[in-house]
């Protein structure tokens, strides 16, 4: 495969990202148009008169026809203005700022926990699946597994509660790292697992040993480097349930994220501050499966052409 | 394989308690009982004065109201009645509520509070499974079969959806609807937003079996005698079966967190009627889990859930993301 391949197939990956993000944040204003009920609601349930109304509504821009509200929120994006919050009277681009880091910061270290737990892990498991080692850490495994992260973020709240192991002091992300990072570390290690078991099986493996690779050697680089594949192939899920997971989590243990935000704007009928958390939200996205893709692309050629 | 035999009987298990909630139950699910707020889970004894005695229970009274202490009296026993009023296991009539998993913040059976809500949280996972996989299978049999824009357009609302986490995309399109809703609409509704949200899944899935089958002689052979669209993609699904049936059990688990997110954010099932996610609700204040972890009940629920899953489809795989 040729540079050229490779760039193409950055450029059609960069492509679909920046659909994925337009899409998502227009859909979450129209969304938002189409609720029942808008930022004014509390107000005419209060009996408000229709003059005051009418002047909020001017204010907020909720007077103005659809396609002019989109077009003019379009307009503000271009220069990184992203409107006003109705429910927090600040500019949106500030609010979603604060918490779109704090999601993202939640989620790196998430990951790299997982990786850092489960990817040696999986190998060493892989070596030997037979062995003592493979069999005491599987089960383990099975069970981390089976508790999503909403249980774990629960689970390690009521251990740190109890025990006072972890610490639960707000803006401390241990709780909510682990919750987010321990099935996914399990997944990673299952797979990696698998993968490692199988290239070592393949007759490329043993040719190797038969040239005098040492064992460490046929592990740790030619064996992992074969055995990432698969890994790097569920990426995009990864990426997925990292984020779908930070929800719960981000809830249960009070982390200041983009999850709370997004509820609040929801529910108070928000419409610049639920379009900017979805737009933020599609970026960090698409950034992270865009990066998943071009690693998948390096460390498999055969990506680039489908 | 005797892991996935007992992942099997586990959901099994699970389904029969669900099923048999209002016998296995000791008290009905919704009855606040009074001076029972945050109760502790009561613990049946079988030894009295060194012999073996029919299983009871300490009596529990309230010591502290205002700190919610309780405590056994060891002098009075209540023995456990059993097959009476049409419950497996339940209290005399002047014993009190037997509260086998303790109480909630308003005094009523968090055990018959999770047998009952399995009912309502399996129920809604289980219609949402079964919406995604007819969306699913219909939009991945259409793709697969005809190929071409239709599949371009099909798989490309797919991709698109399929990226985006699963517990925003619920929790933004339930924002979205009436904030207050009845038990049987939050039910319905739920359901129709679980499938619109993990049919991508099952669509990318199916796409693929069904474009490889339709190359095959058989297919031909079908084209060949005339058949139209329709009636080939009628002979091309049933090769799909079996990725339906581990796709079934793979989206029960995430769909369940699903349900178990969005109520813990308070947009699920309203107070009242029980369900796994509301139970967990009032757990996420810091002060009421302290002081009662028995509120986590639907938490270990949920896990025996996911655990069977993992063991009866006999591979691990990542649930989450696909609600």
């Amino acid at each position: 495969m040729t540079s050229g391949g490779l760039a193409t197939f950055v450029v059609r990956r960069l492509a679909a990202a920046m659909a994925l993000v337009a899409v998502v944040s227009v859909g979450a204003l129209l969304l938002v148009r189409l609720a029942p009920g808008d930022a004014t609601t509390d107000l005419v349930l209060a009996h408000v008169d229709e003059a005051t109304i009418a002047r909020t509504r001017a204010r907020l821009g909720l007077d103005r026809p659809f396609l002019v509200e989109l077009g003019d929120w379009l307009a503000g994006v271009a220069h990184l203005d992203l409107g006003e919050s109705s429910a927090f009277g600040r500019p949106v681009a500030d609010l979603v700022g604060e918490r779109v880091l704090k999601t993202a910061e939640l989620a790196s270290l998430a990951l790299v926990l997982a990786v850092a737990l489960g990817l040696p892990l999986g190998v060493l498991t892989g070596s030997r699946p037979g062995g003592l080692f493979a069999s005491c850490v599987a089960p383990i495994s099975i069970g981390i597994l089976s508790c999503p992260p909403i249980v774990g973020a629960f689970g390690l709240m009521l251990l740190a509660l109890g025990t006072g192991w972890l610490s639960i002091a707000p803006g401390d992300p241990v709780v909510p790292a682990l919750a987010l990072a321990l099935p996914l570390a399990a997944t990673i290690e299952r797979v990696q697992s698998q993968a490692t078991a199988e290239v070592l099986a393949a007759p490329g493996a043993g040719a190797a040993a038969a040239r005098g690779l040492p064992p460490w050697r046929l592990l740790w680089v030619h064996a992992a480097r074969q055995a990432v594949r698969p890994l790097l192939g569920v990426a995009g899920v990864i990426v997925g349930t990292l984020f779908s997971g930070s929800l719960a989590v981000e809830w249960v243990t009070s982390w200041p994220g983009l999850g709370r935000l997004l509820y609040d704007g929801i529910v108070g009928r928000d419409p610049f501050l639920v379009a900017g958390c979805a737009l933020s939200g599609a970026v960090l996205i698409a950034a992270a499966n865009l990066a998943g893709d071009l690693a998948r692309g390096l460390a498999d050629p055969r990506v680039r052409v489908s | 394989m005797t892991s996935r035999r007992a992942g099997v009987g586990l959901l099994g298990f699970v389904a029969v308690a669900a099923l048999c909630a209002p016998v296995l139950a000791p008290n009905p699910p919704d009855v606040p009982f009074p001076d029972r707020a945050y109760a502790p889970p009561m613990h049946v004894h079988v030894l009295a004065a060194g012999g073996l005695h029919a299983p009871f229970i300490f009596a529990q009274t309230l010591h502290d109201r205002l700190m919610r202490e309780y405590r056994d009296d060891a002098s009075v026993r209540h023995t456990l009645h059993w097959f009476s009023r049409g419950r497996l296991v339940s209290l005399g009539d002047d014993d009190g509520p037997l509260l086998l998993l303790g109480a909630d913040a308003l005094g009523r059976d968090v055990f018959a509070r999770l047998l009952y809500g399995a009912r309502v949280s399996l129920g809604v996972a289980a219609l949402g499974v079964a919406g995604a996989l007819a969306r699913g299978t219909a939009a991945g049999g259409l793709a697969g079969s005809l190929g071409g824009a239709v599949d371009l357009a099909l798989m490309w609302m797919a991709d698109l959806v399929v990226v985006l986490p699963g517990a925003y995309l619920v929790l933004v399109l339930r924002g979205a609807l009436p904030l207050r809703l009845s038990t049987g609409a939050v039910f319905w509704l739920m359901a129709a937003l679980f499938a619109a949200s993990a049919w991508p899944h099952v669509a990318r899935g199916v796409r693929a079996i069904v474009a490889a089958e339709r190359a095959r002689d058989y297919a031909e052979a079908a084209r060949a005698a005339g058949a139209g669209p329709l009636r080939l993609i009628g002979h091309l699904l049933p090769a799909a079966r079996g990725f339906l049936g581990v796709e079934t059990v793979l989206l029960l688990p995430s769909l369940l967190v699903a349900e178990a997110t969005i109520s813990v954010l308070g947009l699920g099932f309203p107070g009242p009627s029980p369900s796994w996610g509301g139970m967990l609700q009032e757990a996420t204040n810091v002060s009421v889990l302290a002081g009662a972890p028995w509120l986590l009940a639907p938490a270990a629920a949920l896990c025996v859930v996911a655990l069977a899953v993992h063991l009866a489809a006999g591979r691990p795989m990542l649930t989450s993301s696909r609600s």
